[in-house]
Order: structure tokens, then C-alpha cells, then sequence
């Protein structure tokens, strides 16, 4: 019998690569994790890539 | 972003959808499939060429179908991943087999047409659902003639027309005729608080980013006139109320009222609005903003479904007060917009916090396969000086005034200069590729980038150098966008001259830079909380959680502070003294705490009387959550207050509600909101208050249907899901009326006889009564922040709350690393909003933990012992106990650096008689050729008018 495929342990799937997914994606790998950040659309950043300036610091959203 | 992308250790897959997940925490299955770019990602060098020569048209979804673009194209230039992409719904070539012309323009053939959808199976431990928000329905648009005409636009549309990279390319122009909009018009709350369209919540973002809009527009145009109309103004955020007051300062106008319609009318738009009093009025606009909402995401169902989660009613992900980013599945956590309409400082704080609790349920599988970073070795450094100089646009933000064509031309002339160049977004991904390959190209050992600040961008400049081979102390940045473009925005050739002096100075300081070697200091891996409620004990418990020894330090006899009585904060502290990794210390106190992150050491005195004692515990982090205390006004709205049992706050009200008997409700009570808040006496608003006088004021109802409940308020903030209480509260009879600052409503008392008076806009007329009860809102001040903030020399607003280290990016950490804050401690918030930020701090907490040890910043101090008189000046006068004395081999007493106490603030350095401490990256001679090169321009510029 075939031997089971090893899966790769210490991973966690981020769903939605907005700013929320980002930060996630990269405190996780801060904290010892390997990250699958999976986003629908061609770029991650969601919707605040699309702001102009954010409150409250009013600076570049990026 | 650019941070996300550059990470080894997370997998970006982009045009990615879910297919299924099955599993449990530890070993998840998710099924995605990847659809194709039809660009090969390694090979596109988003040169954007092919988009040039596409002959077909397309609606441009980044900036909101306002302009036009190609079915070859990225969506901006900073677009992480910064490959191309084809849209298939289009694309000649996809759609009709044809065309295809892409292909053989592509120089780096790039383009690949056979590319097939391709499904993947990721085994993972834990997942975070973080797919965002949904756009309110155009039918709900329509009523404000969106659609019909086409100045009537969404705030979303608004920003992409306030973005350089929007379609006016920054300027705000009418989409009808390209004029530029004199008279602006904001309406609030659409497609939020409108049980018509579904959606009862209110989305709590719009009022701050309309009043950010308005003044960003009213920034672009002085002259413009601008309106917000609006049922409530909720800036319950940390400092937002200031905002408001910013906005209304620069002129814009906020109009209480709802509208009714907006109407084509000639080339205007007329808009109809009710103000309180029942009148009717309509105004010509040339543009009309609308405040949309945040709705659920449109696949909210289907993730929920494939993920074996429950939404709530309003379609966004379903969680509980005590556990606001668990969903109903184990293991699958929650984040951001999904978990409820909320912000980017909320967003980011879920975030860290939902990672945190991950990191808890699979912490065996730790480090299991992380990729580590290596980078080439440092190249060696020759005699000769090569700078490079980068000087960036920003897009419009610096180029707009700043000629930086100029800037960067002059930088050519000046000595030790090999190379120099402009770029549009130095920031972006492939510029960081464009960097490392000049860096090579022309061996340059000092790197000068003007663009903007180096407090969010010096270490993505910095990771770069160190990329291609450069120690990242090789390395000076120029801020020419806020000390040039924006505060000179009026000036544009002052503020190109200004530019030139700052590059001038900075090259000159490049001369003189030498690498400075990074040091690393183990880490002690664990952590002190200082404060026992809700939020203390949740961050020591994740902290514990996820496998590290932590101490909670309480004041008083017993924890639980605040909400002693919920039955949540009952098991919480059956769980933090079960703990194997928490210990608990009550009846104590931080005296003194010294070191840096990784190695602090504190005292605490811990027990009472006869058996107090003190304890010393080595730490490597701290996380502070020491609260917030009811407050109590003796005056409120100018009115003398004497509490007692006609005169009670808000929370005094919830305990007699929770007795026996009809007649703990009162039958009449006047409920008074911002007593004490609001630049009453306090300068912010409490943000919970609201929602605690709406929740009481159902509680009565519920008792007692006939008791009269009348609300005096300036804004009713119910934001979010509260706002269905609000509802409820008008729909049985709670009487919500207005006041305002220059027409407060009066308390007094006579006996126990009590008269309020106050002034009903909606009757238009001064009304007295006298209530049986009158219940303030007092809002909430923080504990004794002043000492700890002293102690531990971290910040504190003039709020006296603490100050975190950047309000949107690192909203749970203070600016002394490893120091960390949640709850009340932070700023007012409900106990959902405290637990996820407890659970956010002692994510960011654990980090270095993880780690295992922190690297020094190398700028730190350096004592020439030679120099030295042992004269301890500088031991005295370091604020950070950074400096110690030590003998040298004949015995004389030197200075010494202890580099990771270190927080280079140079005051040593600066006052040292025998200047023998340097700071690195500071030196006298680095900082003098600064000077000199500044005074240079001066010289020549007076010999040239002479
Ligand atoms: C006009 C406007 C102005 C605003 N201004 C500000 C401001 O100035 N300051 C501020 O703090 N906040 C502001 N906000 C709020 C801010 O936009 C949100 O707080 C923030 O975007 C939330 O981030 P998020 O990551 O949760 O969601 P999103 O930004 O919506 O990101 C979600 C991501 O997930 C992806 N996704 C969705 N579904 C799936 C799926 N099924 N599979 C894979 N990927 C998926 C999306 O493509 C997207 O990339 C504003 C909002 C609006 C509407
Ligand atoms: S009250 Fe709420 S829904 Fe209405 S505009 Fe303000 S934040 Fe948005
Ligand atoms: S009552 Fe409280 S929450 Fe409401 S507006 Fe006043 S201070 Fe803010």
C-alpha cells in the first residue's frame, strides 16, 4: 500500500486577502506559521487599496 | 502589503476561490481552485506594454467603473502581486477567439494563453475567515437618482476620485461635464439604519470617512461648499470626535435631517431634506456623495456553508460577546469586515487577535514549516563613496508640487553621487527589485531614498538593501512629502528648493555612513499582565495558551475589576487560576520595572499588611490592562450634581433594574447622554453609553410599559448591531429628543422634587418636567495611567488614555517594545471590543516569544573609553537606564552601553564634556557635514544676491 502523503503541519488558510487578511497572514507567520493567504481577485489590499487617505491618520493607505 | 509579499512564509493565491473545507482544529482540508492570469507570474516584468497595445475596452473595476482600461492590466502600479492579469469576460482572445495581439508585444513572453484553472488542496491547522464587505444594492442607490445621473456618486467612487490614480488622476470633476463641483452634498446612513433595504445596523465607518472625505476634498478645493446630512454623527472612536470638529472648523457644514429625495434638476441636483422641526426644504447640489454602508459579503451564505459556520441575521459571520472572533465551527476564526461593519484599526486588531488564538489551538505544530530568511553576505566596503540616489513621486503626492525631476538631476551633481534617478511609487514591489538591481548595477555602497515618512517606510527600504548585500545602516531617507509637499503645498517652488536642501544634506551625510553590525539578545520567554478584569485575565489566559509563563498582576483583593457580576468574567477567573502557566498576584502592584524587550525585570509588591512583600519577576514582555473607572461629574452641563437615589448614573440604574419588584423601574426618567463626555468635562465620548442607556431604557419598558422614558442626547451612537436596540427603543415608546451645546438642558432639585427643562426642536418649544429619575451617562475615565505611564515611559493621550504606537498599524502596541495594551486602558469600548483587543495584545505579546530573541536597533550609543573621564553625566541623564559604569584594566571608571536598553535618544551623547559618546548612525561628523551642507546652499545663495 501506498504510504500516506506527509502533510504539512504548522500551516494556517487565510480566506480574503483585504487589510484584515494581510495582518492576519503576517502575525501568523510572526507567531511561527506558514500562511496560505487565498484572495479572489487578482491583488490583495481589498478595499482600503482602493481608499484615498484612511482615517483616522489620514495617511497613504499602502 | 508589500511586507505580505515579500514574506517567505506566506503563499499569496491570488484569483483564488474556495471549493471546501472539511476538518478539524489541527488538520484542515480547504479545497481551492486557482483561476489563470494567463500571465506567467515569474516572467511579467509589469512593464504594462501589452496594456498599451490592447485594442479592446473595458470598465476599470478598480476605480469603480469611473474610467476605462484594457483587459490586459494590473490594477495599479503598488498591486500586490505585481503581475498583469487578463480578464477573461472581455479578453478578445477568451471571448472570441481572436485578437491575441498581447502576446508577441510582450517582450518577456509572458503571456500564456493555454493556462488552465488548476485546483489545489492546502492541509492547514487553522483558518481565518477574513473576506470582507459587501456593496449596498443599486436599487437601494436609486432612490438618490444614482444611476439616473451621473454626479450622484458613492463614496467609494468619491475616493477613487480624490486618488491620484483615479480617474481625473486626483482632481474632483463632475462625471457629467468635467466641471469641477462647487456645492457637495454627503447624505448618511445609506443602506445602513434602514430596515427598508435590510439592513438595521448601522455601519459605523461612514460618518468618520465622509468627514475624512469632505475634508480631503475641501483640501483639493478651499472654496468648495460642503454638507453632511445626517440622523447622528457617530465619531465614537478613539479621538474621532476631533475630527468632527477639524471638518466643522475648515467651514463644512453638518445638517441634521433626512432626505428625502435627490432629483436631476438642469444641470444641478436638487436634494430634498426634513429637518426635526417637520420642515421640508431642498437645496441645488452639483454633486451628491452617498455614505454607503457595509453589507455582508455576496458569498457570506456559501463560505458559511462550506465552512460549517452560522451567520447572524444580517448575513455577516455569527460570533458571541465573549468570544468575538471565534466562529460557530472550532478552529475557524474570524476577522475584519465579515465579523460585522468596523474600521481599519478594529480590522487590524481582530486580525492579530484571531492569529493569536490559531496560534493557541495548533501551537504543537509551531515552527514545523516556516522558512527562514537568509540573506547574501554583506559585500565588502571599498574606499570610494558610491551613493545612489532615489528620489520618489508618490504618485501626485509629492510630484504634484515638488519637482522632483529637478530634485533628482541635482543629486547627480553633488559628490560621491554614481547614480540617481525618480520613481513613481518607490514603495512599490518592483521598484524594491529596481532598487536591489541598481544597487548591483552600479556598486553602490550608501543608499539615499527622498520620498515619505521613515516611520512606516525605512525598514521595507532598509529589508532591501540588506536583500542585495548591503548592511541596512548604509542607508538615509529624506521625508519630502511631509516636510515639502504637504506643508508646502502652496509653494511648489519653496518646497522644491527645500527638497534639494534635505537631499543635499542627507548625500552629505551618506558620505560619512559606515555599516553598523546587528546584534541579537535572547529573549526571557514570558510575560507580565498588569491588571485582572476582563481584559487582563483574557490576555493572560491566550498568552498561557499559547505556551508561555505569564503573571497577572491585580490591585485589588479579588479579579474581575469592572464586571465582577457577569458570569463570563466568573469562569474566566476559574480558568486563569487553574492555569498551569498563569500565576496570580492580587493586592499588588508594579513598583519598578527596568531592562528592554526580552529582559525586563520588575518588582511588584505583592499582599497587605503584615504580609505584604515584594517580588521580583524577570519578563520579556508586559501588556497593561489596567482599565477604566465609572466617572463622576459634580457638574454636568453646567448643572450642580448631587448623586443620590433620584439622581443616578447609568450603571447605578442597571444594578436597582436588576431587583424585585414593578416598581424598580421608575415611572418617569429623564436619561441625560454625554453628562461628563463630549467637552462636557471630558473630551471624548465613552463610546458605550449609548448603548447602555438604550439597553436600561428597554429594560424599563420591559418592567414597567406605562414607565415614561425620555432620552436627552447629542448623538444616539448605537453604532453596529446596536442599533437595532435603538430601534426596539423607539418602537415602544422611548422618546429620544436632541439637545445642544449652547442650548443645554437644566437639572434641579427641590427636596425631592426634580425639574428638568430642556428645548424640543421637534415641538420647537421649552419643556419642563419633573421625572420621578434623571440618569446620566457619565462616560468613563482611565485608572491612574499617569504612574504606569511614568514607570514604564510609554505615552499617554491628553485623554490620559495610553498611546499606542500607530493608531491604524499597530493599534495594541505602545512605543517602548515589548509593551502592549488592551481594554479600557486603550480607550472606551464595549466588552466585545475589550476582549478581542486582549486577545490581539497577547498575539503581538507572544512574537517575540516566538522568536526567541530581538534584534538591537544599531543606532544605539557608543562610548570611546579612551575619551571617557568617568565623569557618570550620562548615567545620570539616561531616562532608559541604558548607560552603566564599568572599571577598565587600570581601574578607572568608563561608560558603557548596554546596547539593548539602548533607545538612542542621544541625550548622553549631547551632553557628554569630552564628546566621547557617539551615536551610531549620529555622529558628530556625519551630523556636522549635515550642517555644513546646508549652510553651504546659504553661502552661495548670499553670494549670489551680493
Ligand atoms: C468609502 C469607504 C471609506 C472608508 N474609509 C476608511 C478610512 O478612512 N479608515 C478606516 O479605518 N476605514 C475606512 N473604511 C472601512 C474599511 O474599508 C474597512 O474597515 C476595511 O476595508 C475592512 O477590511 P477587510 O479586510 O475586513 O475587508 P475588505 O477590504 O473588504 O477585504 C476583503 C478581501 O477579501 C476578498 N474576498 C472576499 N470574498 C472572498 C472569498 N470568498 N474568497 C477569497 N477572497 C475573498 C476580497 O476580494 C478582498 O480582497 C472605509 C470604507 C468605505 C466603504
Ligand atoms: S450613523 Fe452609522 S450608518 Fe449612519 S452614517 Fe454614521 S456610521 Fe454610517
Ligand atoms: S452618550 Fe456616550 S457614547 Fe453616546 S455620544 Fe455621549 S459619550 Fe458618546
Amino acid at each position: 500500500m501506498a504510504k500516506a502523503k506527509k502533510s504539512r503541519e504548522g500551516t494556517v488558510m487565510v480566506l480574503g486577502g483585504g487589510i484584515a487578511g494581510v495582518q492576519a497572514a503576517l502575525d501568523l507567520t510572526d507567531l511561527g506559521y506558514y500562511v496560505y493567504l487565498v484572495e479572489k481577485s487578482p491583488a490583495i489590499g481589498g478595499v482600503m487599496a482602493q481608499l484615498d487617505k484612511t482615517f483616522p491618520t489620514n495617511d497613504c493607505s499602502l | 502589503m508589500v511586507e505580505a509579499g515579500r514574506s517567505p512564509n506566506i503563499e499569496i493565491l491570488t484569483n483564488s476561490d474556495l471549493l471546501s473545507i472539511k476538518g478539524k482544529p489541527g488538520s484542515f482540508k480547504a479545497k481551492i481552485v486557482q483561476r489563470p492570469r494567463y500571465i506567467i507570474a515569474e516572467d511579467c516584468t509589469a512593464c504594462g506594454l501589452c496594456t498599451t497595445y490592447c485594442p479592446r475596452h473595458q470598465e476599470d473595476e478598480y476605480n469603480e467603473n469611473l474610467n476605462i482600461t484594457r483587459p490586459i492590466h494590473i490594477d495599479y502600479p503598488q498591486a500586490v502581486p505585481a503581475t498583469y492579469y487578463i480578464d477573461p469576460r472581455s479578453c478578445l482572445s477568451l471571448t472570441h477567439d481572436t485578437c491575441q495581439i498581447c502576446v508577441p508585444v510582450c517582450q518577456s513572453k509572458a503571456i500564456d494563453f493555454s493556462q488552465k484553472p488548476e485546483e489545489k488542496t492546502l492541509e492547514v491547522g487553522a483558518v481565518i475567515m477574513s473576506p470582507g464587505f459587501g456593496r449596498i444594492s443599486e436599487e437601494t442607490l436609486a432612490k438618490y437618482s444614482y444611476g439616473k445621473h451621473a454626479d450622484v456618486v458613492t463614496s467609494i467612487e468619491f475616493e477613487r476620485l480624490l486618488n491620484p490614480s483615479g480617474p481625473f488622476a486626483g482632481e474632483v470633476r463632475c462625471l457629467s461635464d468635467n466641471r469641477h463641483p462647487h456645492k457637495i452634498a454627503f447624505i448618511q446612513c445609506v443602506g445602513s439604519r434602514d430596515i427598508g433595504c435590510g439592513n438595521g445596523y448601522c455601519s459605523s465607518v461612514c460618518c468618520m470617512y465622509a468627514i475624512k472625505e469632505a475634508m480631503v476634498a475641501k483640501e483639493h478645493d478651499p472654496e468648495a461648499e460642503i454638507t453632511v446630512y445626517y440622523m447622528d454623527i457617530r465619531t465614537q472612536g478613539k479621538d474621532f470626535d476631533a475630527a468632527q470638529k477639524r471638518a466643522l472648523d475648515k467651514g463644512i457644514k453638518f445638517v441634521r435631517a433626512k432626505v428625502a429625495d435627490v432629483m436631476p434638476w438642469g444641470d444641478h441636483l436638487r436634494l430634498t431634506y426634513s429637518t426635526l422641526d417637520g420642515n421640508h426644504s431642498f437645496k441645488p447640489y452639483d454633486m451628491v456623495v452617498l455614505s454607503v454602508g457595509l453589507e455582508s459579503p455576496p458569498d457570506a451564505q456559501k463560505l458559511a456553508d462550506m465552512g460549517g459556520f452560522k451567520l447572524n441575521k444580517y448575513d455577516f459571520c455569527a460570533t458571541d460577546t465573549f468570544t468575538p472572533l471565534a466562529t460557530s465551527k472550532d478552529g475557524i476564526l474570524v476577522a475584519g469586515a465579515f465579523n460585522g461593519p468596523m474600521d481599519i484599526p478594529e480590522s487590524v486588531t481582530q486580525s492579530s487577535g484571531a492569529a493569536g488564538i490559531a496560534s493557541g489551538l495548533i501551537k504543537k505544530q509551531r515552527g514545523k514549516s516556516l522558512i527562514h530568511k537568509t540573506y547574501p553576505d554583506e559585500k565588502k566596503m571599498g574606499d570610494e563613496v558610491r551613493i545612489g540616489v532615489f528620489v520618489c513621486h508618490c504618485g501626485i503626492n509629492i510630484g504634484s508640487v515638488v519637482d522632483v525631476p529637478d530634485v533628482s538631476t541635482y543629486a547627480g551633481d553633488m559628490e560621491g553621487v554614481v547614480y540617481y534617478t525618480e520613481s513613481m511609487y518607490s514603495c512599490s514591489q518592483d521598484a524594491q527589485e529596481v532598487l536591489k538591481d541598481k544597487i548591483k548595477e552600479h556598486d553602490l555602497n550608501r543608499v539615499v531614498i527622498a520620498a515619505c515618512s521613515p516611520r512606516t517606510h525605512e525598514p521595507l527600504f532598509q529589508e532591501t538593501l540588506k536583500d542585495a548585500g548591503l548592511n541596512r545602516s548604509l542607508f538615509e531617507m529624506v521625508n519630502i512629502r511631509d516636510q515639502c509637499s504637504w506643508v508646502h503645498a502652496t509653494e511648489p517652488d519653496a518646497a522644491t528648493d527645500k527638497s534639494k536642501d534635505l537631499v543635499r544634506m542627507a548625500v552629505a551625510k551618506a558620505r560619512h555612513i559606515q555599516p553598523l553590525p546587528e546584534q541579537t539578545v535572547p529573549v526571557n520567554k514570558t510575560g507580565i499582565v498588569v491588571g485582572g478584569g476582563i481584559a487582563g485575565m483574557t490576555a493572560a489566559l491566550n498568552l498561557a495558551d499559547q505556551g508561555f509563563n505569564c503573571s497577572l498582576i491585580e490591585k485589588q483583593d479579588s479579579l474581575g475589576g469592572n464586571y465582577k457580576k457577569l458570569v463570563h468574567t466568573k469562569k474566566l477567573i476559574d480558568q486563569v487560576k487553574k492555569h498551569k502557566l498563569v500565576s496570580v498576584y492580587t493586592n499588588s502592584g508594579l513598583q519598578q520595572t527596568s531592562g528592554f524587550v526580552g529582559n525586563f525585570s520588575s518588582i511588584i509588591s505583592s499582599g497587605k499588611g503584615t504580609k505584604a512583600k515584594e517580588v521580583t519577576l524577570d519578563h520579556g514582555v508586559i501588556i497593561i490592562a489596567t482599565g477604566a473607572n465609572e466617572h463622576r461629574p459634580e457638574t454636568v452641563l453646567g448643572n450642580t450634581i448631587k448623586y443620590s437615589k433620584n439622581i443616578v448614573t447609568q450603571s447605578e440604574l442597571a444594578e436597582q433594574l436588576e431587583g424585585k419588584g414593578k416598581s424598580r423601574a421608575p415611572k418617569s426618567v429623564v436619561m441625560i447622554q454625554c453628562a461628563g463626555s463630549r467637552g462636557d468635562d471630558l473630551n471624548y465620548c465613552s463610546k458605550t453609553c449609548c448603548t447602555t442607556a438604550v439597553e436600561n431604557a428597554l429594560t424599563i419598558k420591559k418592567i414597567n410599559p406605562d414607565s415614561q422614558v425620555i432620552m436627552l442626547y447629542r448623538d444616539i451612537r448605537t453604532y453596529g448591531y446596536a442599533e437595532d436596540l435603538y430601534q426596539e427603543a423607539r418602537e415602544k415608546g422611548v422618546l429620544f429628543i436632541p439637545y445642544e451645546m449652547d442650548n443645554k438642558p437644566s437639572i434641579a432639585e427641590k427636596g425631592s422634587k426634580l425639574t428638568v427643562s430642556f428645548f424640543d426642536p421637534i415641538l420647537q418649544d421649552d419643556i419642563t418636567m419633573n421625572p420621578q429619575m434623571v440618569a446620566l451617562s457619565v462616560g468613563m475615565v482611565p485608572e491612574e495611567t499617569d504612574t504606569l505611564s511614568k514607570l514604564l515611559k510609554v505615552p499617554v493621550t491628553a485623554d490620559k488614555f495610553f498611546m499606542e504606537a500607530h493608531v491604524k498599524l499597530r493599534p495594541v502596541e505602545l512605543p517602548v517594545d515589548g509593551v502592549y495594551v488592551c481594554g479600557l486602558a486603550h480607550s472606551p469600548k464595549p466588552v466585545n471590543e475589550i476582549i478581542a483587543q486582549a486577545q490581539a495584545a497577547s498575539a503581538k505579546a507572544a512574537m517575540p516569544l516566538v522568536k526567541g530573541y530581538v534584534t538591537v536597533d544599531p543606532i544605539v550609543s557608543n562610548v570611546d573609553k579612551e575619551t571617557c573621564i568617568g565623569c557618570k553625566l550620562c548615567t545620570s541623564l539616561c531616562p532608559y537606564q541604558a548607560i552603566r559604569m564599568v572599571k577598565d584594566e587600570n581601574n578607572r571608571p568608563k561608560a558603557e552601553t548596554i546596547v539593548a536598553s539602548c533607545k538612542a535618544c542621544g541625550i548622553c551623547a549631547s551632553h557628554c564634556p569630552t564628546f566621547a559618546i557617539s551615536m551610531g548612525g549620529f555622529t558628530n561628523q556625519q551630523i556636522n557635514s549635515q550642517i555644513e551642507a546646508f549652510g553651504r546652499d546659504i553661502k552661495e545663495k548670499e553670494t549670489e544676491t551680493a
